[in-house]
């Protein structure tokens, strides 16, 4: 669904983007056609791995269930996810995420230090699809 | 500068949850405005139509949808497709064909009926799509990124969850005033803080609801608005239709990621910024000279924000402003007298074309017990998915 968007594990998970030979735009999600700096005469676009921390730009929640094509348990009840819009300052770029299980709003401010870390998307009996989770820096959860 | 256009007629089809066709609220939307307007359907030499993408096939070729339902008269036919911004680029393409000579008189029409609940993308698995993407990987419906960027004002520039209570009890009074607006009730700050929190840190009484509704107006040239006895119509001074400039560093609607600023220092000034300054030097007005505005209150926060990006106050001041009761009826600049989407809903593609609708009847001293004493120069303020931007300015 979203190949090569991330990889590794342990410490070693990161968000994968790629980044512009000409101009050292990056991008993410990953732009593998064309660099989309409009001053740019365009360059090989090589996949990069993006700093593991970052800084909390915002954050909130879903209170209500998403609608398809989120995928989620109608069965179950709804938990709702932190969502988490992270400053990565080494590239300079904000990426959205869900926070790890168990962190909420509560748990959060606007400037927090957060990491990277290896999630699931949603698991069904022959597959899991794996995500990628903000998680408060000292947290451990 | 370009030369003015005449809004000759204005019309809308009450908002609500109506369940029925978006044809039918189209269709009476634009027979109003040309009654309003005094104007044959026969007359008209070209129709705009913003589309809905939710109504089916029918959807897609709104333009058409509109001229069959009105009766085939062989008139040039436009149909766009801008999400948020799709009415204000109908009457962008209307006015471009009038002064250049396409067409004289030109009926621009948006309808919706929309689905209950959370908008989403279209079925299918479409992993080239971000819109798809943003559901699929993240959850992240529209209210997630109001509350996101609610919550950044909060702590960048001390807004508080009462001020955006505050910009729904005063749109909701002015609703309440509007015949065609869906929410017709007063609303109290203590209503909002007991509304269930949709998207932290906003209630559901701090977003806008999806509605049914219609609305068009009938454009023409100043020469045939002279010929038909309107020497000093309202008149269309600007349409801003401008997109970001790279990068864009502010997190929106459907991305999951800003682009970098890492090669390129960002703009000095924000898409939403761009959109109305834009307008502002094509009309040849600031600020200062507004009567009224009619912004995108997506969310309260989110008007919060158009203020600042409007020029109505400084960057953080707005919650200042609203405090002060400038945006208010009665105050300096009122905003949303209409009842914003607060009290109308979101109806896509018909929104930015109910937007200059009131500016209209404020203009011409018709908004009745809504009515902005002495309007002579008002200002519409949208964004579109995917980063369509649209302003509009209409004079007296
Ligand atoms: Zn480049």
């Amino acid at each position: 669904m979203v190949s090569g968007w991330f990889a590794g594990d342990g410490n070693d998970f990161r968000l994968l983007g790629t980044r512009c030979s000409a101009c050292a735009s990056v991008f993410f999600p990953r732009e593998d056609a064309h660099c989309r700096n409009p001053g740019c005469p365009g360059g090989e676009l090589a996949e990069v791995a993006l700093s593991g921390r970052g800084r909390v730009w915002s954050y909130t929640d879903s209170r209500y269930r998403p609608p398809s094509p989120y995928v989620t348990d109608p069965e179950l009840s709804w938990e709702p996810r932190a969502l988490i819009a992270v400053e990565l300052a080494a590239e300079r770029i904000v990426v959205l995420g869900q926070s790890v299980p168990g962190v909420t709003v509560a748990d959060l401010t606007v400037g927090m230090e957060v990491e990277v870390v290896p999630g699931v998307l949603n698991e069904d009996a022959g597959t899991t699809w794996t995500t990628w989770h903000w998680r408060p820096t000292g947290v451990t959860a | 500068m370009t030369d003015d256009v005449a809004v000759l007629g204005a019309g809308m089809h009450p908002w609500g949850k109506w369940g029925r066709g978006f044809v039918e609220y189209g269709v009476a939307a634009a027979r109003a405005a040309l009654a309003d307007a005094g104007v044959d359907w026969r007359e008209v030499g070209s129709i705009v139509g913003a589309d809905t993408v939710r109504g089916g096939y029918p959807g897609y070729v709104a333009g058409a949808t509109f001229a069959k339902a009105l009766g085939w008269q062989g008139a040039r036919v436009t149909s766009v497709y801008a999400a948020c911004a799709s009415g204000a680029q109908a009457v962008s393409a209307a006015r471009a064909q009038i002064l250049s000579g396409l067409a004289d008189v030109v009926l621009v029409v948006g309808a919706d009926s929309a689905p209950k609940g959370f908008f989403r993308p279209a079925g299918g698995d479409r992993p080239d799509d971000p819109d798809w993407l943003r559901f699929r990987v993240l959850g992240a419906t529209n209210p997630t990124y109001f509350g996101l960027y609610a919550r950044r004002r909060m702590a960048v520039h001390g807004d508080t969850v009462e001020d955006f209570a505050q910009v729904k009890v005063k749109n909701a009074a002015s609703g309440a005033l509007n015949p065609n607006a869906r929410y017709r009730k007063r609303v109290t700050a203590e209503e909002v803080a007991a509304s269930a929190v949709v998207a932290d840190p906003l209630r559901l009484l701090d977003i806008c609801a999806t509605s049914d509704g219609g609305a068009a107006l009938v454009l023409s040239s100043m020469e045939f608005a002279r010929r038909r006895g309107a020497p000093d119509p309202v008149r269309i001074r600007a349409v801003s239709t401008v997109s970001p400039r790279y990068p864009r560093t502010v997190l929106d609607l459907p991305d999951i990621a800003t682009d970098s600023a890492v090669a390129v220092e960002p703009p000095a000034e924000t898409f939403r910024t761009s959109i109305a300054r834009v307008a502002y030097e094509e009309a040849g007005v600031g600020p200062e000279d507004l009567s009224l505005a009619e912004v995108y209150d997506l969310s309260t926060a989110l008007e919060l924000q158009w203020y600042e990006d409007l020029g109505l106050c400084s960057e953080g001041e707005a919650a200042k402003l609203l405090r002060e009761g400038a945006t208010a009826p009665g105050g300096r600049i009122p905003v949303n007298v209409s009842g914003g989407l607060a009290s109308f809903g979101e109806a896509v593609p018909a929104q930015a074309i109910a937007q200059v609708c009131e500016l209209t009847w404020q203009l011409r001293g018709d908004a009745g017990d809504r009515q902005v004493p002495g309007a002579r120069v008002g200002i519409t303020a949208n964004q579109g998915l995917f980063g369509h931007g649209s302003s509009v300015i209409a004079v007296r």
